[in-house]
């Protein structure tokens, strides 16, 4: 019996230690990677939540190793008073172990609430008092499938499949779909909010570190969904604006009947435009919600027949080839 | 139709299992031809109206499909260990995905444990079958016609693609074209019949037949949990036929329900399918609780702890269980408001379901443990399933599920409850039970070696997906980025593991029926608490010779202090029991046959089908079969004989 005291008494002076590794390991996965004040925010709140659910993994794990080691049948220590058979219930410890999960639920929805109410705003950032608060960047995501359109209506410039972004200025995202519902997940920026057709949802971002992040829809949404990705590169001011600036004059302008045609289900490669696909339909507002679906409708139960080495380029080629063919 | 569409082509899995099918049907044709079987098939199992009987054919229906998702899930595991493997494509990794998803929840674990309620709950309240026999043998074949419905898709057709959740309008007919999405619609469908019958079966034979004298505070906790189930079910399933109807009106008779033409609303699809999805996954875990209670007591040789906040903390978990469908779309942009109220909701299900925890630690707390293979299940369930109710509490966390959705974080979770709640509860109750059903028990050895590779395989399989959620792993890709291999090597292993842990499962059931001592007594582990132990081994047809009159809780156990039987001569009467009828299964096969043709559009098909169908309801109405009765000797001589007197 002295030595399971022991083990239990380094097992919670390993506690700690173990919690500190596990932490310190996390710090290479996406979401404990944050690059902004959202990620940020959240990774925090996982962590505070992580805190409290390891004090109640403790709480149960340590009786319930103590009990089926002790009163095991076949404990050669048993005593006469280790068998209680008509015990049926003790009020004073059930309303203990009632009250407390309650109380760990108040803790963990207070946080909870102040982060929903928050997410709902750009971030501020912590000079925002010295500084001059900088208006949030505009950029419409568009998902189809299974592509990203990112318009930025006051630039007037339009990217598929990346995007680039200001360091320390908020984005708002203004999330819609043309076709299938999708998400639009950057970890390492922040949590995901979905992308419908007909439904403008608005997400707050912002990178405050420059680097090039992973982006992607994770809603499942078809065939092409696993490639259906997109990067996202948050530089200085400085360059952003450069990089605008050249887009502008030096991108294609984007026409209605190329857009239709990017519109086709399948894979695409990034591709930039001087102008955007605003000007004739917003798929976020209920007229353009079927809009995709009225142009292709025939085309989305086309097999790609997809393989995991295959990328957008494959199914770019077979197309050119195909326009070789027909020409 | 040509045929080449109408049978799958050009995937040489497929071909394998086309070849098994046939292979497996001829071999079960020959069986039961060269050993002249049928009759005795016809009048023993597929007319039986016995609850016992169609309970054993709910379980090996169950494992039947549980070897089936057990084997996508492999393919799927498989097709994930490495990047870049070429293994599955892309559809056909979705296919087997939505595949997995659907007949792992509505075609293994609700049977499964309908098939245990079936053959228990009767038994625990000294009831002799349940209320509406007839229904409930309709209730079995229309779960099973369901899931051969759907399980055929991959072969003919081509299986639905588009997730168990089957959310619009992805699964809508612009973006899912052709039978696959209808097999979904209609397997669901006509298996969702019998959910529903069974459901109303329950209620009315718990709420009426209990043994004379049992109060509602002393049934059994198994009973208890099948009784707030069963208004679940009546409660919940009504919402997934009405949305299973409107979408098939959306793909088959061009309504717009759920389309993003014609001002449709797909989203309130997503709504429709977690007010009834959200009640449904406690529809799996409440049963399961109830299992464990009966198992943890049993072989901790002590009474339940807190039994009346055990059954109170279950009814408060379904009343919340309807209030929280939001969590699942947390991220659909509702506003902070209304994630905060669905967050707050979803977080309070943890006080009564932590309140069961302490409470089974409470019944651990100085007993007795008599180590046995279902206390084993029983025992491993408490500390996975708490990772897996934490997991589940920051998943509650609105703003932290932004992170969390549709990630590998969310895919370990709900394994950690499924799996650790739900079929390790089919395990531990298969176990516990299966002497009272076959008249001998598991080999306890073996039984053991399956415990430890699953229970060990499970862990190694699914804790390193939480940390693949966190590092930006979402759901549902069919291929991985180098960055994630690790982990998901590590998965796979696990995955393999659970694999080894069911074949010996499956081999333990053949090994024990060639060698396991044959049960002599009723009270198969000496230590039974509930009437079903009361009964002999085998139970007679009728379960109860006299229904003993109950005043506690653990009814059995008072029995036995009393030295009192189910058999007490003096006390015998005729017993009144149903007739068989092969009427269920002709009648479903009917609708299974209409459902049929609706997959395939074949509209002749489908009318022909419902109007045989409505023949055999007004068949039904004239019939005036009232049953028989067992006279006195009859009961005598088989007691006797059972009872080795």
């Amino acid at each position: 019996m002295k030595s399971m005291k022991q083990f239990f008494k380094r097992g919670l002076i390993l506690l700690p230690l173990s919690l500190v590794l596990f932490l310190s390991g996390c710090s290479q996965m996406a979401v404990f990677d944050p690059k902004g004040p959202v990620a940020q925010t959240q990774s925090d709140l996982i962590i505070y939540s992580i805190i409290l659910m390891l004090f109640i993994v403790v709480v149960v794990f340590a009786p319930f190793a103590y009990f089926v080691y002790k009163y095991r049948d076949t404990n050669p220590k048993r005593k006469e008073s280790d068998y209680d058979p008509h015990m049926h219930g003790n009020t004073m410890i059930e309303i203990v172990w009632t009250v407390i999960p309650f109380i760990i639920v108040v803790a963990l929805s207070i946080p909870t609430v102040e982060t929903l109410y928050e997410l709902e705003k750009p971030p501020e950032s912590e000079e925002a008092a010295t500084e001059d608060t900088k208006e949030p960047l505009v950029v419409y995501a568009t998902a189809a499938d299974w592509k990203w359109f990112f318009s930025y209506p006051e630039e007037d410039i339009e990217t598929v499949n990346y995007l680039h972004i200001p360091t320390d200025r908020p984005i708002e995202f203004r999330l819609s779909s043309a076709d299938s519902m999708a998400a639009l997940w950057i970890p390492r920026l922040g949590g995901q909010k979905y992308a419908m057709a007909g439904m403008e949802n608005t997400l707050y971002l912002q990178a405050d570190e420059e680097g090039v992040y992973d982006g992607r829809n994770s809603n499942f949404n078809g065939e092409g969904f696993t490639k259906h990705t997109f990067e996202v590169y948050a530089e200085s001011e400085e360059d952003y604006n450069d990089w605008v600036e050249q887009t502008q004059n030096e991108a294609p302008e984007l026409t209605q009947e190329e857009y239709d045609e990017l519109l086709e289900p399948g894979l695409t490669t990034e591709a930039e435009f001087s102008s955007t696909h605003l000007e004739w339909v917003d798929h976020g507002t209920n007229d353009g919600r079927d809009y995709a679906v009225n142009r292709h409708y025939d085309l989305y139960g086309e097999l790609m027949h997809l393989y995991s080495d295959q990328e957008a380029e494959d199914f770019m080629d077979e197309e050119n080839d195909d326009d070789h063919e027909s020409h | 139709m040509q045929l080449d569409e109408f049978f799958v082509t050009g995937e040489p899995l497929i071909y394998a299992g086309m070849v098994s099918i046939v292979l497996v049907s001829a071999a079960i044709l020959f069986i039961l031809t060269y050993f002249k079987k049928w009759g005795w098939l016809w009048r023993e199992w597929l007319t039986t109206v016995d609850h016992k009987k169609i309970g054993i054919m709910y379980i090996l229906s169950a494992l039947a499909m549980l070897f089936r998702g057990g084997a996508d899930a492999l393919m799927m595991r498989t097709q994930l260990a490495f990047p870049n493997m070429n293994f599955l494509n892309a559809q056909h990794y979705d296919e087997i995905f939505t595949t997995h998803g659907t007949v792992m929840i509505i075609f293994m674990a609700m049977p499964f444990l309908i098939g245990l309620m079936n053959v228990v709950v009767p038994l625990q309240i000294g009831a002799r079958d349940v209320a509406f026999p007839y229904l409930n043998a309709l209730s079995f074949w229309s779960f099973l016609f369901g899931a051969m419905l759907f399980n055929i898709s991959f072969v003919i057709g081509g299986s639905p693609d588009a997730g168990w959740t089957s959310y619009t309008p992805l699964a809508g007919a612009a973006m899912s074209p052709g039978p696959g999405q209808n097999f979904y619609l209609m397997g669901l469908q006509l298996s969702g019949i019998g959910t529903l019958a069974s459901g109303i079966n329950f209620m009315v034979t718990i709420l009426k037949m209990r043994a004379p004298g049992m109060k509602m505070f002393q049934m059994p906790i198994f009973t208890w949990s099948t009784l707030i189930t069963s208004f679940i079910i009546v409660f919940a399933f009504p919402i997934l036929t009405v949305a299973l109807a409107l979408m098939t009106l959306d793909r088959i008779f061009g309504a717009q329900f759920f389309t993003l033409t014609g001002e449709g609303m797909p989203m309130m699809w997503a709504n429709l399918f977690w007010m009834w999805g959200h009640p449904e996954v406690y529809i799996v875990i409440l049963p399961a609780f109830g299992i464990f209670s009966e198992v943890i007591s049993t072989f901790a040789r002590k009474q339940l702890f807190g039994y009346k906040a055990m059954v109170w903390a279950i009814i408060l978990i379904a009343g919340l269980s309807f209030l929280v469908w939001v969590h699942h779309f947390f991220t659909m942009g509702a506003g902070a408001f209304v994630n905060s109220v669905f967050s707050i909701s979803t977080m309070l299900i943890a006080v009564p379901t932590g309140v069961k925890i302490f409470n089974w630690l409470g019944t651990l707390y100085k007993s007795r443990i008599n180590n046995t293979v279902a206390m084993m299940w029983s025992l491993a369930f408490i500390p996975s399933f708490v990772i897996g109710g934490v997991t589940g509490v920051m998943l509650g966390m609105a703003s932290a599920d932004y992170q969390f959705h549709n990630s590998y974080f969310l895919v370990a979770h709900f394994h950690y409850v499924l799996i650790a709640g739900t079929v390790f509860a089919c395990f531990a109750g298969l176990v516990f039970w299966y002497p009272k059903m076959f008249g001998h028990k598991l080999n306890e050895r073996l039984g053991r070696w399956s415990f430890w590779f699953f229970v060990i395989g499970f862990h190694v399989c699914f804790f390193p997906q939480y940390f693949a959620g966190l590092d930006g792993m979402p759901r549902r890709v069919f291929t991985i980025i180098p960055e994630w291999m690790p982990l998901n090597i590590i998965s796979t292993v696990g995955a393999f593991g659970m694999g080894v842990g069911f074949a010996i499962f499956c081999y333990t059931i053949v090994y024990s029926y060639r060698y396991s001592e044959r049960e002599t007594s009723g009270d198969s582990w000496d230590d039974g608490r509930t009437l079903e132990w009361a009964t002999p081994t085998p139970i007679p047809f009728y379960n109860f010779a006299t229904v003993p009159h109950v005043d506690s809780q653990d009814a059995y156990v008072k029995l036995k202090e009393e030295g009192k039987t189910t058999f007490e001569e003096d006390e015998l009467e005729p017993i009144h029991m149903p007739s068989n009828t092969g009427q269920p299964i002709i009648f479903m096969a009917f609708l299974a046959i209409a459902s049929f043709g609706l997959v395939f559009e074949w509209m002749w098909m489908a009318i022909a089908g419902l109007l045989a169908g409505i023949v055999m309801m007004v068949i039904r109405s004239f019939d005036y079969d009232e049953g028989y009765h067992v006279e006195v000797d009859e009961i005598k001589r088989t007691e006797r004989s059972a009872r080795g007197l």
